[in-house]
């Protein structure tokens, strides 16, 4: 910015000098930082356009053959990835649903409503969520398995095993980075709001429903889509307690492609440019979201 | 049901003007102000949240602790045994993956500190010029950040082969009996690994330093060009300090990325031979052969510890001020 300022100032002077010529060294950094940036994911979107035989005829590293999306169909059906795709769906939507439901209930409890423990449990929501998910992640594990459920709903007897466990412990771990967001973005809605509807007899109800919450739509709509990406992009707590490999989600599953395509790297390539798909999609869709949630989290430390 | 404010002020002589001063005055009573029924809506609203929180994060942290002074296999809980300090004497002097578990944790926060995260500021920096193509640039750099820890292993993998990677083929050594196993080979693949942690980090790093500097006064800048600074001086002298909340929060992520790094090693190895960490221990010991969760529940504590110092200094920074 001030680089950009002071050639701004100096063009009455000399109206010769370009705007962008003290950006060249930059321009020339930025470039190969960028090619240096999309070499792996290039290589491997490269290597999944090749056919195996080809490849294996003319070397990986090599322009010959064909090119097409064999391995992308071969790797789709192969690898299972429909069925990884909806165990990702049935995993992420409701907890989505669920940390927003209840960390907008209790952002609301601890912003707009003044009583005695509310930074306590601000601060007890907030730590939660910065501890590393390993040291918590023995005795969850073993809770789990001993919770006893009848076979008909899980087949592991157990909360092991189970879709559920996964949206539990994405859920309990999300909520407080939500709430300390939420409750920064209601905090800094006037107090007169909620004064107002209370000196017409609303109730704590109907001022988070129909005051507080339509007006925190763009934070929601921000931590939906980090959310979204964060429990999609989740490995650690599916690696932990889903034993089924029918039940991993695209993420935990992409690691048994390894097994799977033993040493053909084409498929494996193809099958990891799969799972890169959906967040590339919601990139490009949400990217406003996206990054106003990670700043929102950031902005007010 | 009386309504909230006949609570508050069973006489409420006054205007509503003067009610929503006293009101405001008022403030550690507000409290008073509601009626049974949102009391009760109000329980439920913190009870369910806190209850899920305490359930699901916080107590088995407790039982971590108390599970590493236990001997346990894990199967049946009148099994458990207590063992005193035997864990943790087996993890600090027994235990040949504890100490370069240690090491490695060390160096990957020296590594994102001193190389990921600069040079993600120095992106943030070199992209809030207005130079052309900024939104190019930033969307390329943003991309991994998009993208799972564990797909970024396999997709680092794949670049790091050793007979058909591609860096080899760039290094001329592929297929030749110098090519390296960037991944399998203990003494270079935390290296690769932290490159791969690298391309991660500097991107999210550089997204949080482009909104502090959106946020940081035009005028500063100025007066500090006027006053003859250049912009090196500008930026380490006026610039950077403004951003001190953001530098806080990196500074804290930094550190917490480095105690979570996790997912690549387990993609690459299970954190062993040369890839072993702290948070791949604790897993190691749950679900790996030889279970015993009393040793890794001393590692989790270990974890736990070290993670707390960072915790505090951003939760004191943070709640420093918040007084209701």
């Amino acid at each position: 910015m001030s680089a950009s300022t002071t050639a701004r100032r100096a063009r009455p002077a000399k109206p010769g000098a370009g705007r962008s010529r003290p950006h060249y060294g930059t321009h020339l950094f930025l470039t190969v930082m960028a090619v240096m940036w999309m070499v792996p994911l290039g290589w491997a979107l490269f290597t999944a356009l090749r056919p195996k035989a080809d490849t294996d005829k003319y070397g990986y590293f090599s322009l010959g053959g064909a090119f097409n999306f064999n391995n992308f169909a071969q790797a789709w059906t192969q690898g299972g990835f429909p069925r990884y795709f909806m165990n990702s769906l049935i995993i992420t939507v409701p907890t989505i649903i669920l940390v927003l439901l209840f960390s907008s209930m209790m952002a609301f409890a601890v912003s707009r409503v003044s009583w005695k423990f509310n930074v306590t449990l601000l601060i007890m929501f907030t730590a939660g969520n910065l501890l590393p998910p390993q040291v918590l992640a023995t005795p969850l594990f073993e809770m789990f398995k001993l919770i006893q459920l009848p076979y008909w709903f899980s087949d592991s007897g157990s909360l092991l095993n189970t879709y559920i466990s996964v949206i539990i412990a994405n859920t309990a771990f999300q909520i407080g980075f939500c709430t300390f967001v939420l409750s920064n973005y209601m905090k800094a809605l006037s107090a007169d709001l909620t004064e107002a509807a209370l000196v017409d007899g609303a109730g704590i109800w109907r001022q988070y429903v129909s005051i507080i919450m339509p007006l925190c739509r763009p934070a929601i709509a921000a931590l939906a889509t980090l959310e979204l990406i964060f429990i999609y992009n989740d490995y650690f707590w599916p690696l932990l307690f889903i034993q089924s490999g029918d039940r991993l989600p695209v993420t935990t599953a992409i690691n048994n492609l390894q097994g799977t395509f033993l040493s053909n790297y084409n498929l494996l390539a193809a099958g990891a440019t799969i799972t890169v798909v959906p967040t590339l999609i919601i990139y490009i869709v949400l990217q406003r979201h996206f990054v106003a949630g990670l700043t929102l989290g950031s902005s007010k430390g | 049901m009386s309504t909230p404010t006949e609570l508050s002020e069973p006489a409420a002589p006054g205007t509503r003007g003067s009610h929503k001063t006293a009101v405001r005055q008022a403030k550690p009573g507000r409290v008073k102000r509601l009626s049974k029924r949102d009391k009760v809506v109000l329980g439920i609203m913190v009870g369910i949240p806190t209850l899920i929180q305490l359930a699901f994060v916080w107590i088995p942290t407790l039982l971590s602790v108390l599970l590493s002074f236990a001997r346990w296999n894990g199967l049946s809980l009148s099994d458990i045994r207590a063992a005193g300090m035997a864990n943790y004497t087996y993890a600090f002097t027994d235990n040949p993956a504890f100490w370069p578990a240690v090491q490695h944790n060390i160096l990957w926060l020296l590594f994102l500190a001193v190389v990921a995260t600069p040079l993600g500021l120095l992106l943030a920096v070199l992209l809030d010029q207005q130079i052309r193509g900024s939104k190019i640039y930033q969307s390329i750099f943003f991309v991994p950040v998009m993208l799972s820890l564990a797909l970024v292993g396999i997709i680092w993998q794949l670049f790091y082969q050793k007979d058909n990677g591609l860096l080899n083929f760039l290094l001329g050594t592929a297929g030749t009996p110098q090519a390296v196993d960037w991944f399998g080979n203990s003494s270079v693949n935390i290296w690769a690994a932290l490159i791969a942690a690298t391309w991660r980090h500097a991107g999210y790093v550089m997204i949080l330093y482009l909104a502090g500097l959106k946020g940081v006064d035009a005028s500063l800048k100025e007066a500090a060009s006027l006053d003859g600074a250049n912009a090196t001086q500008t930026f380490f002298r006026i610039v950077f300090p403004a951003m001190a909340p953001i530098n806080i929060v990196i500074v804290v992520i930094t550190i917490i990325e480095s105690l979570r790094a996790f997912d690549v090693v387990w993609v690459i190895n299970k954190g062993t031979n040369g890839l072993e960490l702290i948070s791949a221990l604790v897993i190691t010991y749950l679900i790996g052969e030889g279970q015993s969760i009393g040793i890794g529940s001393a590692f989790a504590v270990i974890l736990l510890v070290i993670s707390l110092v960072p915790i505090t200094i951003y939760l004191s920074r943070t709640f420093r001020k918040e007084k209701f």
